[in-house]
């Protein structure tokens, strides 16, 4: 397949290119390497409802009346679906109204699920091209092999109007897997692991390469693609995607900024702690933390194997008595296959609220946001103050697998032992911890008091005072 | 003469503009006044046209919200010089027409209040303690800068400029 817009002869070089590089001059028709400016036609522009007022008036101020292919314009009402409050609704008429006068055909509503998982699923992310979106885990499209960046409002108009957008092309940062998960490990303790090395802004401005798991389901590579928005990445790129073309890898000798190399084979489940991203540390370290609500959802974990992951650990259980869990299918297809199999089933009787398909909860503007003071263990990607709701209540980040243990014992726990136990052995466990949990309402104060001891374990990253993140989708 | 506003590493985008007071929570017409509120309480008030900022490494760092850079607009900050910037702002700020420059000397030369002249052409930034150098834009940056940002420049030329 030609690559969308670009040449399909790769301009002769003897210069060893980083996929990114490879992607950058082949689109762009030139021979470019990291820190060349370059201007790049895009193969798809994705546009959310979080922005679309921004992004019309931005259109409006170019005098454009247009966009420029509406073929290759993607729309969606995600972020704060269904419509929460008069005023949103109000902005998402006047996005159905702009899709309609446009003539988008590409336009999911409420409910149909989050941008990122459906531009993936849906195929609109064509591998080896370039493509913007007005949100900053659009890095989430590497996972098929497209280079994909999130920008803020003008430069999506921009890009709307002209079909293209300048770059710098960034450095790489090559993260290498090795060996095979353990059973109650996932690519989501993965790539938490990659974070806590890494850091949140380690990767500002590079377009991070994976290696070692192009052959993991697309699911996985989304998570971490995903995530590397959380290390300050412009882009993500999981190397040897099946769906990619031959071309698409680093030739030998390729310069990177930084390696990481990531032993699966020994890794343990992970957990970040409130306020940051990056600020991981093995969940056995955080056990006994308890919690008040759970979220399974988001971009990052909200597919069909993670809620599979879950029912695994829910079949024929009810949640803890003091515990909310909500699930929250990250698109329709996602819901549909997950009751079709019977996992909403499970999910549903162990006690589980389970939300049309889109963000929910993961950004605090819709779904069941968090109320002061509590303490929430979520599979979504940010827990920055004030994220999913009050700015006192405290966000941890987890698997599947740890968000259905946290849901059922109240509190945070490895999961692996819950996995590996037969039946007595296992409610045994549950009641040891719903017994130390006790009958207490919220989980706070005793957890606020924890996360400050955990801090001081994992090495404190900056101050743990991120604020006003949330309004970042 | 503009005055020199300066600011330390790492100055993140919430301090710029805290998001409890982004445009779509308190309005087009306020936000801008909220600029600076918990780091430098005044300043929204006190900032004359062409007053330049100076900061030290990663200024803009954190959030990418470009409605910081908007606040900066209109209130007529007229540059921003820091010894290095975070991505996402720095293009920000070329696409809503701040010019943005880098200088290793700067923040140790320029005190907070002074009054400073950003000569571009002769590649420097006048202080009272003496010049600053300031490294030159890219020819692509430069030109969208100089007329007033992307928005501007497409509407004049229709397409980006050059970029080798
Ligand atoms: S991170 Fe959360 S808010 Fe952002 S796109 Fe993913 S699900 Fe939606």
């Amino acid at each position: 397949m030609a690559a969308q817009g670009g040449r399909d002869v790769v301009p002769p070089t003897d210069r060893h290119k980083t996929i990114a590089e490879h992607i950058l001059s082949r689109v762009s028709g030139r021979d470019v390497v990291a820190g060349d400016l370059v201007i790049v036609p895009l193969s798809r522009v994705m546009v959310h409802d979080s922005v679309i007022d921004a992004v019309i008036a931005g259109l409006r101020d170019l005098g454009k009346e247009r966009v420029w292919d509406t073929s290759r314009v993607a729309v969606f009402v995600d972020h704060a679906a269904p419509a929460p409050t008069p005023v949103v609704a109000d902005s998402h008429r006047v996005l159905r109204e702009w899709v309609r006068a446009q003539g988008i055909q590409t336009f999911y509503d409420a409910g149909e699920g989050v941008c990122h998982q459906i531009m993936v699923e849906d195929g609109y992310c064509e591998p080896g091209t370039v493509i913007v979106g007005s949100d900053s885990h659009s890095n989430s499209y590497g996972a098929v092999g497209a280079f994909g960046a999130g920008m803020g409002a003008t430069d999506i108009a921009v890009a709307l109007a002209l079909g293209r957008t300048w770059l710098r092309v960034p450095e790489s940062i090559k993260v290498t897997f090795r060996g095979a998960l353990r059973p109650g490990v996932t690519m989501k303790d993965a790539i938490m692991r990659v974070v806590r090395e890494i850091g949140t802004d380690g990767a500002r401005y590079a377009c991070v390469e994976f290696h070692g798991v192009g052959t993991l389901p697309q699911g996985d590579r989304i998570t971490l693609a995903g995530m590397t928005t959380e290390m300050g990445a412009k882009a993500g790129i999981v190397a040897n995607a099946p769906e990619a073309p031959a071309w698409l890898r680093p030739d030998p000798g390729a310069r990177y900024a930084r390696a990481v190399e990531i032993d699966l084979g020994t890794l343990a489940p992970q957990i970040a702690i409130p306020p940051r991203v990056d600020q991981v540390s093995d969940v056995s370290d955080a056990a006994g933390i308890p919690v008040d609500v759970v979220f399974l959802g988001s971009c990052t974990n909200g597919r069909l194997v993670d809620m599979r992951q879950a029912a695994q650990v829910l079949r024929g259980r009810r949640i803890a008595p003091q515990v909310r869990l909500e699930v929250v299918p990250a698109s329709r297809r996602q819901f549909e296959d997950a009751m079709a199999d019977g996992t909403l089933g499970i999910l549903s009787a162990a006690g589980a609220v389970i939300g049309s398909s889109g963000c929910g909860p993961c950004l605090g503007r819709t779904g069941g946001v968090l109320a002061g003071e509590e303490v929430c263990l979520s599979t979504a990607n940010r827990n920055y103050r004030g994220r999913m709701g009050s700015p006192d209540a405290s966000i941890y980040l987890g698997s599947p697998y740890v968000a259905a243990v946290a849901a059922l014992t109240g509190m945070i726990d490895d999961p692996r032992p819950y996995l590996e136990a037969g039946d007595a052995e296992f409610e045994a466990l549950v009641e040891r911890r719903r017994a130390e949990r006790g009958e207490r309402g919220a989980a706070s104060a005793r957890s606020g008091d924890r996360a400050r001891d955990l801090l001081v374990a994992v090495g404190e990253r900056h101050a743990p005072e991120v604020r006003g993140m949330e309004v970042d989708d | 003469m503009a005055r020199a506003w300066v600011f330390g590493d790492d100055l993140d985008t919430d301090q710029i503009l805290p998001g409890r007071y982004a445009p779509f929570m308190v309005g087009q017409e306020k936000f801008a006044a909220y600029a600076f509120c918990d780091a430098r309480p005044g300043f929204a008030k006190e900032v004359r046209p062409g007053d330049v900022l100076v900061g030290g490494e990663n200024f803009g760092c954190g959030s990418s919200r470009e409605y910081a850079v908007a606040a900066l607009v209109k209130l007529g900050v007229g540059a921003v010089v820091a010894k290095s910037f975070a991505r996402i702002f720095f293009r920000n700020c070329v696409n809503l027409g701040i010019p943005v420059v880098e200088s290793a000397d700067a923040i140790a030369l320029v005190r907070d209040g002074d009054p400073v002249t950003l000569d571009a052409a002769s590649g420097v930034l006048r202080t009272p303690q003496g010049d600053a150098t300031i490294r030159p834009l890219a020819p692509f940056a430069r030109e969208i800068l100089e007329a007033g940002g992307v928005v501007a420049y497409l509407r004049t030329h229709g397409d980006f400029p050059p970029t080798d």
